[in-house]
């Protein structure tokens, strides 16, 4: 067996950094939308508003439900046979579309768990001096449940990170996907990957730091 | 001036209020006793629509409400003229004392911020806690954190303060300074219906005593006559079973 060709690896590192901005944009963009979207469910499950209750129930169902991957091809190639206008729709655009979803769908249930948690008689206590519940939940149930809810957020951001490497598949090039170009190219699979997997895992160490850095920001608050 | 006529709760089939007539004048104050799960609490919470009473009017100032046909601005409008201090406190645990007090006037009064802030500090200097306004409820006592929740509900500027058991859940220790402090705001003629089984209270700052039992308004009266000519057998029981652990 050879040993790792580490000049190949040394100068594909720039190579597969240009990659990166693409795949941090997807990923970005998608938590971006998710958590508004999560948001929004979580808010409309806690408070049980009819029809919109049911509708997100079964939409969680389905997106907790089925492989990411699924969900990306149904909406890459699936859904402009149904609506003719879709054909414009481009991998980017459909990547950013499932994680949004996908990811909203278990956000929501852990957004919704962390607002349940807010001690009651708070809620009674903004609803006391005339708050209006959107008031309530703005002011003083979601800042508190973020702070709950925020290492269970970080995960899923870190996951969606990696899973954007799905977005290959539907012909992007980010960083997975130029990866599995410049191995087609050289042969030196091992060298490739290992390289893109470097980068991957330092860029969620960098988040992890984050994390870090956020709770104790936001758990000033709670300290004596 | 607040009036409730016929006012009723029920929580299913058990009947927690049965019917209370009563009228308060501005600047009055009402402590109302009686055995626990009478009631007393669940009529300061109606009047706070913190519970939908079941039967009856209210009247708070120039708003009156039937409580069954109470639109959502209605109970809003009722909300905002009554102000509730909580046996837990329940101060906003993200919320330094300053923003605590602060927040009606922000939020539901729309002041700028600057002005809310004056106003808040100007309540934390009454209540005696003017060095505490960067303080997060965690870093505070029990007594502190009931007057910043008595501050929060003095800055509602509602027509009246419903206290809910403001002592039961503090140590002894911090006891007589949010009495105090309720003592202060009396002085000041404050509108206020306190539910407490703290007697001396009671008898030292109330202008009616109000036994409750049942759901039912039984007896009230001054402070003298409630205390020391009851007429209710009732009344007279729990006074002698109170007064023998609590004595005035």
């Amino acid at each position: 067996m050879d040993v790792l060709n580490v000049e190949y690896m040394v100068g594909l590192i720039p190579v597969l950094l240009g990659y990166l901005p693409l795949t941090l944009q997807l990923a970005g963009t998608g938590m971006v939308l998710a958590l508004i979207l999560a948001c929004l469910f979580a808010v409309v499950r806690v408070l049980r508003i009819p029809v919109l209750n049911q509708l997100t129930i079964v939409f969680i169902s389905f997106f907790r439900g089925t492989p990411l991957l699924v969900q990306l091809f149904l909406f890459y190639y699936g859904l402009p046979q149904l609506v003719s206008a879709l054909t414009v729709i481009d991998g980017i655009t459909a990547t950013i579309m499932g994680l949004t979803m996908h990811f909203s769908a278990y956000m929501a249930e852990s957004i919704r768990a962390a607002i349940v948690g807010v001690d009651r008689s708070q809620t009674e206590a903004a609803l006391s001096i005339g708050m209006t519940n959107g008031q309530m939940m703005r002011r003083i149930v979601l800042p508190q449940a973020t702070r709950v809810a925020l290492p269970t957020l970080m995960n899923y951001f870190i996951d969606m990170i990696k899973a954007t490497s799905l977005a290959f598949t539907l012909g992007v090039t980010e960083l997975m996907g130029a990866t599995q170009k410049e191995a087609a190219g050289s042969f030196l699979y091992f060298e490739a990957f290992i390289v893109a997997a470097v980068i991957y895992w330092i860029v969620v160490e960098m988040l992890s730091k984050l994390q870090h850095y956020l709770e104790i920001r936001l758990n000033k608050a709670y300290s004596r | 001036m607040i009036k409730l006529e016929s006012l009723s709760k029920h929580f299913g089939k058990t009947i927690v209020l049965d019917g209370i007539d009563l009228t308060i004048e501005k600047g009055e104050i009402v402590v109302i006793i009686g055995p626990s799960g009478t009631g007393k609490s669940t009529l300061l919470r109606c009047l706070n629509f913190l519970e939908q009473p079941t039967t009856g009017t209210m009247t708070v100032g120039d708003l009156t409400v039937d409580v069954n046909r109470a639109s959502r601005a209605e109970i809003l409008s009722m909300r905002r003229r009554t102000a509730f201090v909580f046996q837990n406190y329940a101060l906003f645990a993200n919320k330094t004392a300053l923003q605590n007090i602060a927040e009606r006037l922000l939020v539901v009064d729309k002041w700028p911020k600057e002005k809310a802030n004056k106003r808040a500090r100007e309540i934390l200097q009454q209540i005696g806690l003017g060095d505490k306004a960067d303080a997060y409820p965690a870093a505070m006592s029990g007594g502190q954190q009931q007057r910043v929740g008595i501050g929060r509900a003095m800055a509602t500027g509602a027509e009246v303060i419903l206290f809910d058991e403001p002592t039961s859940s503090l140590d002894p220790e911090w006891v007589e300074e949010v009495l105090g402090l309720m003592k202060q705001l009396a002085a000041e003629r404050q509108t206020m219906m306190v539910v407490t089984h703290e007697m001396s209270f009671a008898r030292d700052v109330a202008d009616r005593v109000i036994f409750i039992d049942g759901g039912r308004i039984v007896e009230q009266g001054p402070p003298s006559e409630i205390f020391y000519n009851p007429k209710d057998p009732r009344t007279k029981d729990f006074l002698k079973k109170i007064l023998a652990t609590n004595p005035v």
